[in-house]
């Protein structure tokens, strides 16, 4: 079976972003199921370094980056461009910053 | 209060805010389960730091009342204790004062006597003083050292409490627990453990728990959930029976709001998941097993406080014209220079800033999306001043700049943007930063929560 290229909105059931406390953004990608997750991880396809290209930083600003197993998830944590509340904050809960992640293909094997 | 063996505690969870609302059928059908203890988290630090800064609940105070007086009815009449967890919002005493005055309008109006343990959790200046000095106020990654300037500009600070205080209000029989600044698992966790449960599955309950049935599907932060916890594992049930847990939204739910959902830092430990299992026991049950709770070396205490950096101003506009469109940001540039021309005795004393909705408004610097092209646009016209007056002064003159700010190409001659209201300009008052997010070091985890008691009716 040959990879294709996959919108990651037929993959996942929850794509997300919220504030972790007032100095992170994180970022929630949940799968369908736990055999897409697996060959999204196995593929390598979502790396800190995409991620960071993908919100315009540099890549020390990706705090953490985790296989969450039992949710079936990848979870990515950035250091939020201001601080909650600040004046020029444009998305106090940081609720709308999922949309680039909308954007992605994954290349998974033909079903 | 009396401290009985049980083999299993009964949480019942009315909603994810008090304030937020719930269905009587499904509180009611929750009540039937016999809970041993109904509890609800009151607050959050997510609408941001204005709320914290200047004493002001998030919630309404209507809509707060509605829920509490169910609540207190039911735990009064059954003998459930009650517990409540960041009250008005952000549990400095100012709001915690907000809610006790609910909690003793409802005793009036509907006849409740109840022994009310009150914990407070704001922490007094000098006592902050003392621990910055001694080098006890660490940061919390990825923000930095607090320093006493900031400190000094909180207008008031809080604590997050842990278990503890809760456990002393349980043990002085406490009918009623209406708590200042807490952890929110804290509140639900608190009486599981004093009955001897285990700290990691009470707390992992606690932190789905205080969310409600946002943990379900279809999820949602105004429902009931019931947390079941046994001597090796708990179990979660929505009240409502359009809902149901799965296992993936009780897993998802356990990474909702955290930086990594494997290790979750709480007052005192650290709530591990690495063994956790989460099994669909049936259609609507879900069972969690494996959480454990590891004590840390020293206690911590998160804290958390707001400053005043001015007042706001803003002005909300749009525009359709393309030739407009194509040239704000060169408009804007212009607009910015006649402003600060005119205002020169002013530079340095306020802040001008123009949001572009249609151009990444949303996201700024972070939007991929590098040349959109809208067919239009909302401006909000913001300025954030060291008075009322002089932001006022700012966004009304910076309004009628940009409304007849003459560009090259220009064919609409009567104005370039589009008010949807009258007046035009709105002031937003108080604008409030975060400037203690940190953690404090502490010798006994009930140091800076006093628990008072009130006997309430009679």
């Amino acid at each position: 079976m040959s990879a294709v290229n996959r919108p990651i909105r037929e993959l996942a059931d929850v794509i997300r972003s919220k504030n972790a406390g007032p100095h992170e953004l994180t970022l929630d990608i949940i799968f369908k199921t736990r055999e897409i997750f697996q060959q999204v991880i196995a593929s390598r396809a979502i790396t800190p370094q995409r991620i960071a290209a993908l919100y315009s930083m540099p890549p020390e600003k990706v705090i953490s980056f985790v296989e969450f197993a039992p949710a079936k998830a990848i979870k990515i944590t950035l250091v939020r461009p201001w601080i909650c509340g600040d004046v020029g904050d444009n998305d106090i809960y940081g609720a709308q910053q999922h949309a680039p992640l909308l954007m992605l293909e994954l290349p998974l094997s033909g079903e | 209060m009396v401290r009985v063996i049980k083999d299993r505690i009964v949480v019942l969870s009315a909603t994810a805010i008090l304030g937020y609302g719930f269905p009587v059928e499904s509180f009611e059908e929750g009540l039937s389960r016999k809970p041993d203890v109904l509890a609800v988290d009151a607050g959050s630090t997510d609408p941001g730091p204005y709320y914290l800064g200047a004493g002001v609940s998030f919630t309404d105070r209507r809509a707060v009342k509605r829920d509490l007086a169910l609540i207190l009815k039911a735990g009064c009449s059954r003998k459930i204790p009650v517990i409540v967890g960041t009250a008005g919002g952000s549990g400095a005493d100012i709001h915690l004062e907000w809610c006790l005055e609910i909690v003793r309008e409802i005793a009036l109006e509907e006849g409740l006597r109840f022994k009310l343990a009150v914990i407070r959790a704001e922490i007094k200046k000098p006592l902050l003083r003392e621990k910055l000095a001694a080098g006890k106020i660490v940061p919390l990654s990825p923000g930095g050292q607090l320093d006493s300037e900031s400190l000094e500009a909180a207008t008031r600070v809080v604590g997050q409490m842990g278990i503890e205080p809760f456990i002393t209000a349980l043990q002085g029989g406490a009918e009623v627990i209406i708590a200042g600044r807490a952890y929110d698992p804290a509140v639900f966790a608190a009486y599981p453990i004093w009955q001897g449960f285990d700290p990691g599955l009470s707390l992992h309950m606690g932190k789905i728990l205080e969310c409600a049935s946002i943990a379900s599907l279809p999820g949602s932060g105004s429902d009931c959930m019931l947390g079941t916890l046994m001597a090796d594992r708990f179990e979660l049930e929505p009240l409502n029976p359009v809902r149901r847990c799965t296992t993936t939204s009780v897993a998802a739910h356990t990474l909702y709001e955290k930086t990594n959902p494997y290790t979750l830092p709480g007052p005192g430990g650290v709530l591990d998941l690495q063994q956790t299992t989460f099994e669909e026991i049936n259609e609507r049950v879900v069972r969690v097993k494996g959480s454990r709770f590891i004590p840390a070396r020293d206690y911590s205490i998160k804290i958390e406080g707001a400053r005043l950096v001015g007042y706001r101003t803003v002005s909300i506009a749009g525009a359709r014209d393309p030739v407009f469109i194509a040239k704000v940001r060169e408009i804007i540039n212009g607009v910015r220079e006649r402003v600060t021309d005119n205002f020169q005795e002013l530079t340095g004393k306020y802040k001008l800033l123009f949001r572009l909705y249609g151009l990444n408004g949303v996201m700024g610097e972070l939007e991929p999306i590098k040349k959109p092209q809208p067919h239009e646009l909302g401006i909000i016209i913001e300025t954030v001043a060291e008075t009322q007056e002089l932001a006022d002064t700012i966004c009304s003159f910076t309004r009628s700049t940009m409304l007849h700010y003459g560009f090259e190409g220009r064919l609409a001659t009567a104005g370039n943007l589009a008010f949807p209201y009258s007046p035009s300009d709105f002031k937003a008052g108080e604008v409030y930063q975060f400037a203690v997010h940190h953690l404090v070091l502490v010798d006994d985890p009930q140091e800076l929560f006093p628990v008072s008691w009130e006997l309430r009716g009679g």
